[in-house]
C-alpha cells in the first residue's frame, strides 16, 4: 500500500478545476489525488510555494534509433557533462542525455508524463527498450504514419475501412500511442533524394499529395476516436517563407469535428510551430510570421500547437524529416546522419549551434516566444523546445522565465549582436504580456493532458486523478526570470502516481513507470491482413512474424482501449 | 513426432536472417534440423547439440587442467574478482542479447569497470568515423526496394555474410527494383580476387593500404577535379573516373564496407572518407552507406551502451561517470599498457583475435570467460562459465547491421541445469551488491 | 612567480589520473591543501600527497604559479589539463593528455609524452623536448573543433593523427611524423622539419602544412601549382606549393576558392623516398617449425602456449588460427 501524503498550504494552480493560486491542501492516497487523508498521512509543508500537477510533455525526442544515434555519434556532447551521483544510475549528456538522465531530469523539473514524438514502426522495439530504461516518467510513443506505403495506397484508393484497420494494427503491433506525421510524403520522396515542399506537391510514384495524406489520416483518427488527434510536423520546415505552407496545412482542418470519448477538442495538433512560422524568401530577409500563424490558431478551436522554442544552445537536431537534415548539413557542414526506413519513413541528425551572435538564430528565438505570448488560449498552446531540436528540454525553466518576465526577456533581446535587426524582423519587443503561473499550468499540464486525451488521468489535481504533483519553491510575489528558472529547474517535491520521487530537489525513488499505448478494436479485415502479409513477403527485410513488439518490452503497460468496431 | 518453428532468427552474423525454420523434437529438448540458414548459421544451431559440450563451470588449475565447479562457486568467484578489482575490464558482449548486456552495464557501474565490446577490434573505427562525420544510411529493405548501385569495399559477403547478397543487396527484386540484379551495377573494391569480386561490373584492385587515397581520389573525381598521377592507389586513373560516373548515374546507391577498410592503414579515416564520398554523392543522386557488422549483436551492444552511457564501445566507468576515448579506453590498449587489473569476457573470443601481448596479459590477470564454447579465451582464463546459447536456447533482443532490432527466439531447451548468461550475470550483480554493502 | 615542486615518491600500481596538477588548481592553496587534492587510480580515490612529496608554495593566481614535477611519470595522465596560466615543468616522461584543453600558460616536458596531448587546446604553449605519440593537438572524439589556438613544439618525432580537425594555432615538429597530418583541418599551421609518411592534409578544408623533409606519398587529390620562395618557422627556401584536398568542400573569399596548402621544401637532390609496402603475411620457416616441434615433443600443447613460445623465441605474433593449423600439422606428422 502506497503512503498517504498531505501537501499543506501551497498556492495551488490547477486549470482542470479552475484553481488559481488558492492556498489549500492536496491529499494523496493509493496513488491518487483524494479529498482527504487519515491522520497517518505524511505532511509536506508547501507554505509560500507553488503546487501544480506533474507536467506533461507532449513532444520530445527522447527514445529510439535516431536519439541513440545522436548520443553515440556525439561523444563531445558528453565531455565534462557526466556526473558521479552514487545513488542513481550514472548520468551523462547535455543535448541528448542518456535514458537515465532523461528520466531523472524530467522528474527533477516536475514532469511525470513524457511522449516520444516519433517512432519508426520497424524500430518500435528499440524505442520501447529505451523507454523501459528511462526511469520514473510515464511514456508513450507516436508511430510515424505520414510516409507509410500502406497509408499512401489505401488513401489514394479511398479505402477508409482499410486505413482504419491498418492504423489499428500498426498501433497494436508497435504499442504506439498516436498518429504522427512528419513531412508527409516528403520523407518518402527523400528515398530518391527529393522532397515535397508544399502540401499539394505530389509524392513521387505514389500519386498522392501531403494534403491528401493529412486529411485522410485526420478523418481516420476521428472515425476511430483515438485519444490524441493526428500529430503533425508539416512540409517545408525551417525554410524562409514557409508560413504559407503552415497556413495551407491548418486550413485542411476546416469543418473537421473531433470525435472521441476522452475529452479532446482538437482534430489536429501541429508541433514545433516556431520552425514553421517564417517569412521572407532568403536568410537575408528572413522574418517572423508569428502574428499570421497565431491569428489563425486563435480563431480555430480544433487546432492545438506546441512552440518549439529556441534556447540558444549548442544542440543536436533530429527529425524524421530526412530532407530537412540534409539541407541543414549543407548550411552548417556539420556531421550528418541519415536513416531511411523501408516503407515507413526517413530521418536525419545534425548538430547545430544556435548562437546569439547569429541573426537568424536570434530571430528564431524571438519567434518561439512570440507564438507563446500571442496565444489567446493557453489550453491550446504548449511549451516545448522540440527537444533536442531547438534546445534541450532541461532549458524549459529558462523558457518559462522568458515567457513570464518581460524584463528578463527584453534583457536577452537587447543584448544580441544584431538586436536591432531582430527587432525589425519580429514583434517580440512590443509584447509586454507575462505568462502567469496559472497560464503556465495550462501550457504545461492541463492543456497537453487534454490534447492527449488524458485529461481525466493526469495534468490536474482533481480527486480521482493520478497523484502526479510538483511543489516548487516560488510564488506569484517573486516571479523574476532568474527565480523562475531556478525554481522550475529543480522541484522541491515531486510525486509520481503517489510515490515521492523527488524530495529536497533529489531523486529519492524510482517506482515502476508505465508505457501508454492505444488498442483500437476494429472489425476484422481480411483484405488488410492479406496486404500486410504480402508487403512483408515482398518488400520488408524482416519477417512479419518478428515485427510485433512483444509484451516484455513494456513490462508495465497502460493500455487505452478504444472500441471502433 | 517433431515440431517446426518458423521465423527463427539466426544468431551468427550481423545480417541477422529471421526466416529460418527449425525442427525440434516433440519435447523441445533436441534440435533436429535447420532450414534456410547458410552453412555457418546451421552449424551454430547444430553445435548446441554436441555431445561433448561443457555444461558446468570449470576452474583452471596450476597444472593447466580444468576442474568442474558449481555455478554458485562460479558466481562467488566472479563477484569477488570484479568487486575487488580497481580497474576491471568487461569485454565482449557481441554474441549475447541486449537483456544480458544491460545487466552487464549494471555490474560495470557497481564496480567501476571499463566495458567494451568487439567493435574494439572490428568496426570501432567505423563508430569513430561516424562520430567525426556522421553517416547517411538506410535499412537493408531500402537497398532491396530501391538500390541500383552497390559497392562492396573491403568485404567479401559471399563468405562472411553468406545470405546478404540474396536477401538484401544484389539479387532480390523489390518495389522499385523488379528486375533484381539485372538493374544493379556492382563495384567491388578489394586487392584480391574473391567470390564477391567475380560478380562485379567493376573490380577496383586497390593497392593494399591505400584505400584512403583511392576514396579521396574518387571524391575529387565526383567533383570533376583533376587527379595527380596516372595510377591512383593501384587503379588506373581512367577507371577512377569511370567509377565516379557510374556512381553518380544511379538512382539509389549503397556502399557496404567491411574489415578490409576498417582495420587497414588509417582505420577510421578510411571510413570517414567513404562516408564523405556517400555524402558528396547525395548532391547528385541518393546514396547510403552501411557497415557489414560481424557478430550478430555487436550492434546491439553499441545501442545499449549508447542509451545507458552515451558511447557505443570502450566506455570507462572507473571514476563513477562515463568516459570514452578509443586509443586509451579500448581493450587492446588497456591490456597492452597493463592498465586493467582483472578481466571478464562474455560472448567473444579475444584469445583468438587479440595480439599476443594482450592475450598474455589476459592470462596473467584474474579472469573469467563466460561462453557456451570452449575457446582460445576459455583456455587461458582462470574460470570458464558455460552458458546457454542465446538465440537457440534462450531468446533476447538483437540488432541487425542496419540497427534494426529483432527479438531472437528460443527454439530448444538448454542441457539440464545450465544457466543463461543473463541469469548468471544477475546472480553476480546481486552478489556484488552484497559484497559492496558489507 | 612562486614555485611548487612535486617529486614522485611512490609509483602508482595502475595508471593515475592527475588533472589536479595544474596551476589553476594549485593557486592560492597551502601545501597541505595541495597535498589533499584528489588523484584517481581506477575506481579508487587518492590524494596528491600519497604519491608526491610537495614543497614550495603557489602564487595567488594561476598566472603566478609554477609547478615542477619530477620522478618516473610514465603512469601519470592529465598533467596541466585545462590550465589557463602559469607554468608547469615536467622533468620526466608523463603519459597521456598533457595540456589537454589547455587555454593559457606554458608546459615544458623534458622527456617524451604519450597520446592525446594538447587535445582541444585553445591557447598557451606546450613544449615537448622528446617525442610525442598519436593525436597531438587533435580534437576530442566527435568534436569538429580541434586545436583552436596556442602553440605546440616537439623536439623529436610525433605519431599519427597530428592536428586532427585543427582550426587554429601552430604545431612545430622538429623530427618526423606518422600518417595523417592535419586531417579535416580548417585553419592553423603545421610545420614538419623532418619527413612525413602519407595522408598529409587529407580532407583538409583550409590551413597550411610545411614539410621540410620528404613526403613519402602525396595524396592524389592534391595539385601542384608552382614554387614559392618562403619561410617556414624561420627556414627560408624554395617550396613546392600543393593545393587540396580537392575531394573536400572549400569556402570562397572574394570569389576565390580557398584551399588547404602544403608547402614542400625543394631538396638539392630531390629524390623521392621509397614507399613502404604493407607487411607480408608471416610464415614460419622450416627451421623454426622444427624448433617448435622439438620444444613440445611428446606434449599436447594448447594454442596459446605455442603462440606464446613463438612470440618469445622468434619475436613474431601469429594468429591463433594459423597456430592451430600448425599444431594439427605437427600431430599428423607424428
Amino acid at each position: 500500500m502506497a503512503d498517504e501524503y498531505i501537501i499543506r498550504n501551497g498556492h495551488v494552480y490547477d486549470p482542470k478545476q479552475g484553481i488559481k493560486g488558492d492556498v489549500m491542501d492536496i491529499c494523496i492516497a493509493d496513488g491518487k489525488i483524494v479529498s482527504k487523508v487519515s491522520g497517518k498521512a505524511k505532511e509536506i509543508d508547501a507554505t509560500g510555494k507553488t503546487v501544480m500537477a506533474g507536467a506533461v510533455e507532449i513532444h520530445a525526442h527522447v527514445a529510439g534509433p535516431k536519439v541513440n544515434e545522436g548520443r553515440n555519434y556525439r561523444p563531445e556532447d558528453k565531455l565534462f557533462t557526466c556526473k558521479a551521483t552514487g545513488k542513481t544510475r550514472m548520468e551523462g549528456g547535455f543535448s541528448i542525455p542518456t535514458t537515465f538522465r532523461t528520466g531523472y531530469n524530467y522528474a527533477r523539473m516536475g514532469y511525470t508524463t513524457v511522449m516520444e514524438a516519433a517512432m519508426p514502426p520497424l524500430y518500435a522495439r528499440h524505442v520501447h527498450e529505451e523507454i523501459k530504461d528511462t526511469p520514473i516518467v510515464d511514456q508513450g510513443a507516436y508511430p510515424v504514419f505520414g510516409n507509410n506505403w500502406f497509408v499512401f495506397e489505401y488513401l489514394k484508393n479511398n479505402e477508409e475501412t482499410n486505413v482504419n484497420a491498418y492504423i489499428s494494427w500498426l498501433l497494436r503491433v508497435t504499442k504506439g500511442y498516436a498518429l504522427k506525421l512528419v513531412n508527409p510524403g516528403g520523407s518518402e520522396a527523400w528515398g530518391w533524394g527529393k522532397n515535397c515542399d508544399g502540401v499539394h506537391d505530389p509524392v513521387p510514384y505514389f500519386d498522392i499529395t501531403p494534403a491528401e495524406i493529412m486529411t485522410g489520416l485526420m478523418k481516420a483518427n476521428e472515425q476511430l476516436g483515438l485519444p490524441h488527434s493526428i500529430h503533425v510536423h508539416t512540409n517545408n520546415l525551417g525554410n524562409p517563407g514557409n508560413f504559407e505552407t503552415t497556413l495551407d496545412t491548418f486550413r485542411l482542418t476546416e469543418g473537421v469535428k473531433p470525435n472521441n470519448k476522452f475529452g479532446r477538442e482538437q482534430v489536429f495538433h501541429h508541433t514545433h510551430v516556431q520552425f514553421h512560422s517564417y517569412g521572407g524568401d532568403n536568410w537575408g530577409n528572413f522574418e517572423s510570421k508569428a502574428k499570421e500563424i497565431m491569428s489563425y490558431v486563435n480563431q480555430n478551436k480544433n487546432i492545438t500547437i506546441d512552440l518549439g522554442c529556441v534556447t540558444l544552445d549548442e544542440t543536436t537536431t533530429m527529425t524524421a524529416d530526412g530532407p530537412f537534415e540534409h539541407h541543414l548539413t549543407e548550411l552548417n557542414h556539420l556531421k550528418w546522419a541519415n536513416l531511411d526506413v523501408e516503407l515507413e519513413t526517413s530521418s536525419g541528425i545534425v548538430p547545430y549551434v544556435y548562437s546569439p551572435d547569429i541573426k537568424v538564430c536570434a530571430i528564431q528565438w524571438a519567434i518561439g516566444l512570440e507564438l507563446g505570448l500571442l496565444a489567446k488560449d493557453p489550453m491550446r498552446t504548449y511549451i516545448t523546445t522540440d527537444h533536442p531540436n531547438a534546445g534541450p528540454f532541461t532549458r524549459y525553466p529558462r523558457v518559462f522565465g522568458w515567457l513570464m518576465d518581460a524584463k528578463y526577456r527584453n534583457e536577452r533581446l537587447s543584448t544580441f549582436k544584431h538586436s536591432e535587426k531582430v527587432n525589425d524582423a519580429t514583434s517580440l519587443g512590443s509584447l509586454d504580456r507575462e505568462i502567469t503561473l496559472y497560464e503556465l499550468a495550462q501550457m504545461t499540464r492541463a492543456g497537453p493532458a487534454k490534447a492527449l486525451g488524458l485529461t481525466n488521468m493526469c495534468g490536474g489535481l482533481a480527486p480521482g486523478m493520478d497523484a502526479d504533483v510538483s511543489v516548487y519553491n516560488i510564488n506569484a510575489d517573486r516571479l523574476d526570470g532568474a527565480s523562475i528558472e531556478k525554481a522550475f529547474s529543480s522541484a522541491d517535491q515531486v510525486f509520481k502516481s503517489g510515490v515521492l520521487v523527488v524530495d529536497n530537489n533529489e531523486i529519492v525513488a524510482e517506482p515502476a513507470k508505465r508505457t501508454f499505448w492505444v488498442d483500437v478494436k476494429v472489425p476484422e479485415n481480411k483484405q488488410v491482413e492479406r496486404d500486410v502479409a504480402m508487403k512483408f513477403l515482398k518488400y520488408y527485410s524482416m519477417n512479419l512474424g518478428n515485427y510485433e513488439v512483444s509484451d516484455h518490452f513494456a513490462p508495465h503497460p497502460y493500455v487505452i482501449e478504444v472500441d471502433a468496431s | 513426432m517433431t515440431k517446426t518453428i518458423s521465423d527463427v532468427i539466426c544468431p551468427f552474423c550481423g545480417t541477422l536472417c529471421d526466416d529460418l525454420v527449425v525442427t525440434v523434437s516433440d519435447d523441445g529438448t533436441k534440435l533436429l534440423d535447420v532450414e534456410n540458414a547458410c552453412a555457418i548459421g546451421a552449424e551454430k544451431f547444430l553445435h548446441s547439440q554436441a555431445s561433448d559440450r561443457v555444461t558446468r563451470p570449470r576452474m583452471l588449475q596450476e597444472d593447466g587442467s580444468a576442474v568442474e565447479v558449481s555455478y554458485d562457486e562460479a558466481i562467488e568467484y566472479t563477484a569477488q574478482l570484479l568487486a575487488k578489482a580497481k580497474k576491471p575490464l568487461m569485454y565482449g558482449w557481441s554474441s549475447t542479447s541486449c537483456e544480458a548486456q544491460s545487466v552487464g552495464s549494471e555490474i560495470a557501474e557497481q564496480v567501476g569497470a571499463i566495458i567494451d565490446n568487439t567493435a574494439a577490434v572490428c568496426h570501432g573505427t567505423t563508430l569513430v568515423a561516424v562520430q567525426n562525420v556522421g553517416i547517411p544510411s538506410c535499412t537493408l529493405g531500402e537497398v532491396k526496394n530501391r538500390a541500383d548501385r552497390i559497392i562492396f569495399w573491403g568485404c567479401n559477403p559471399a563468405h562472411a555474410h553468406p545470405r546478404h547478397m540474396s536477401r538484401y543487396s544484389i539479387f532480390p527484386r523489390g518495389y522499385f527494383t523488379g528486375k533484381g540484379h539485372k538493374n544493379r551495377k556492382l563495384i567491388v573494391v578489394d586487392p584480391r580476387t574473391t567470390d564477391t569480386s567475380s560478380l562485379a561490373d567493376i573490380h577496383l584492385q586497390v593497392e593494399q593500404g591505400a584505400d584512403y587515397e583511392l576514396l579521396q581520389a574518387l571524391r575529387a573525381a565526383v567533383r570533376g577535379q583533376e587527379l595527380t598521377g596516372d595510377i591512383i592507389a593501384g587503379v588506373p586513373k581512367a577507371k577512377v573516373y569511370e567509377s565516379a560516373e557510374l556512381l553518380k548515374s544511379g538512382r539509389f546507391g549503397v556502399i557496404f564496407f567491411g574489415m578490409g577498410v576498417t582495420q587497414s592503414l588509417g582505420k577510421d579515416h578510411n571510413i570517414d572518407a567513404a562516408i564523405m564520398l556517400t555524402k558528396d554523392l547525395n548532391e547528385y543522386t541518393k546514396f547510403s552507406i552501411i557497415a557489414m557488422r560481424g557478430h550478430y549483436n555487436v550492434t546491439g551492444s553499441g545501442q545499449v551502451l549508447g542509451w545507458q552511457f552515451g558511447f557505443p564501445y570502450s566506455v570507462d566507468l572507473s571514476r563513477g561517470f562515463a568516459r570514452y576515448n578509443p586509443g586509451e579506453t579500448g581493450s587492446i590498449e588497456l591490456l597492452k599498457r597493463k592498465e586493467a587489473d582483472a578481466i571478464m569476457v562474455l560472448g567473444s573470443d579475444p584469445g583468438a583475435h587479440f595480439p599476443i601481448r594482450c592475450v598474455r596479459e589476459i592470462a596473467n590477470l584474474p579472469s573469467v570467460c563466460i561462453d557456451p564454447h570452449i575457446t582460445p579465451t576459455s583456455e587461458i582464463c582462470k574460470l570458464h562459465v558455460p552458458v546457454a546459447f542465446v538465440g537457440v536456447e534462450v531468446g533476447g533482443n538483437c540488432y541487425r547491421m542496419d540497427n534494426v532490432p529483432i527479438d531472437s527466439r528460443k527454439v530448444v531447451e538448454p542441457p539440464e541445469g545450465m544457466m543463461t548468461d543473463e541469469e548468471f550475470l544477475r546472480a553476480v550483480n546481486t552478489r556484488i551488491t552484497e559484497i559492496k554493502a558489507a | 612567480m612562486d614555485t611548487v615542486t612535486l617529486t614522485m615518491k611512490m609509483q602508482p600500481e595502475l595508471y593515475m589520473e592527475a588533472e589536479t596538477i595544474s596551476p589553476d588548481q594549485f593557486a592560492a592553496k597551502s601545501s597541505e591543501e595541495i597535498g589533499a587534492l584528489p588523484v584517481y587510480m581506477g575506481n579508487e580515490h587518492h590524494t596528491l600527497s600519497d604519491f608526491f612529496d610537495i614543497s614550495g608554495n603557489p602564487g595567488k593566481t594561476a598566472a603566478d604559479t609554477k609547478i615542477v614535477v619530477s620522478g618516473d611519470l610514465t603512469k601519470v595522465k592529465y598533467i596541466g589539463m585545462k590550465m589557463t596560466g602559469g607554468e608547469v615543468e615536467v622533468l620526466g616522461s608523463p603519459d597521456m593528455y598533457v595540456g589537454a584543453w589547455m587555454a593559457g600558460g606554458t608546459i615544458r616536458v623534458k622527456g617524451n609524452v604519450d597520446s592525446f596531448c594538447g587535445m582541444g587546446m585553445t591557447g598557451g604553449e606546450l613544449l615537448i623536448d622528446g617525442n610525442a605519440k598519436n593525436y597531438l593537438g587533435a580534437a576530442y572524439r566527435g568534436d569538429w573543433r580541434g586545436m583552436q589556438g596556442g602553440r605546440i613544439v616537439v623536439g623529436g618525432n610525433a605519431g599519427s593523427d597530428l592536428a586532427l580537425f585543427m582550426r587554429g594555432g601552430e604545431i612545430i615538429v622538429n623530427g618526423n611524423v606518422d600518417v595523417h597530418v592535419a586531417t579535416h583541418a580548417e585553419g592553423g599551421t603545421v610545420v614538419i622539419k623532418g619527413n612525413a609518411k602519407s595522408r598529409v592534409g587529407g580532407q583538409m578544408v583550409k590551413g597550411d602544412i610545411y614539410v621540410l623533409g620528404e613526403i613519402e606519398r602525396m595524396m592524389p587529390s592534391y595539385k601542384y601549382i608552382g614554387d614559392e620562395e618562403i619561410q617556414a618557422d624561420g627556414i627560408s627556401g624554395t617550396y613546392q606549393v600543393w593545393i587540396g584536398d580537392l575531394g573536400e568542400r572549400h569556402g570562397k573569399r572574394k570569389g576565390e576558392t580557398i584551399y588547404g596548402k602544403i608547402y614542400l621544401k625543394v631538396k638539392d637532390t630531390g629524390k623521392a623516398a621509397e614507399s613502404v609496402r604493407a607487411a607480408r603475411k608471416i610464415r614460419l620457416s622450416d627451421d623454426q617449425k622444427k624448433q617448435i616441434k622439438d620444444a613440445f615433443a611428446g606434449k599436447e600443447p594448447g594454442v596459446q602456449e605455442v603462440r606464446a613460445f613463438i612470440s618469445d623465441t622468434f619475436g613474431i605474433d601469429i594468429k591463433p588460427m594459423q597456430v592451430s593449423r600448425f599444431i594439427d600439422e605437427m600431430r599428423r606428422k607424428e
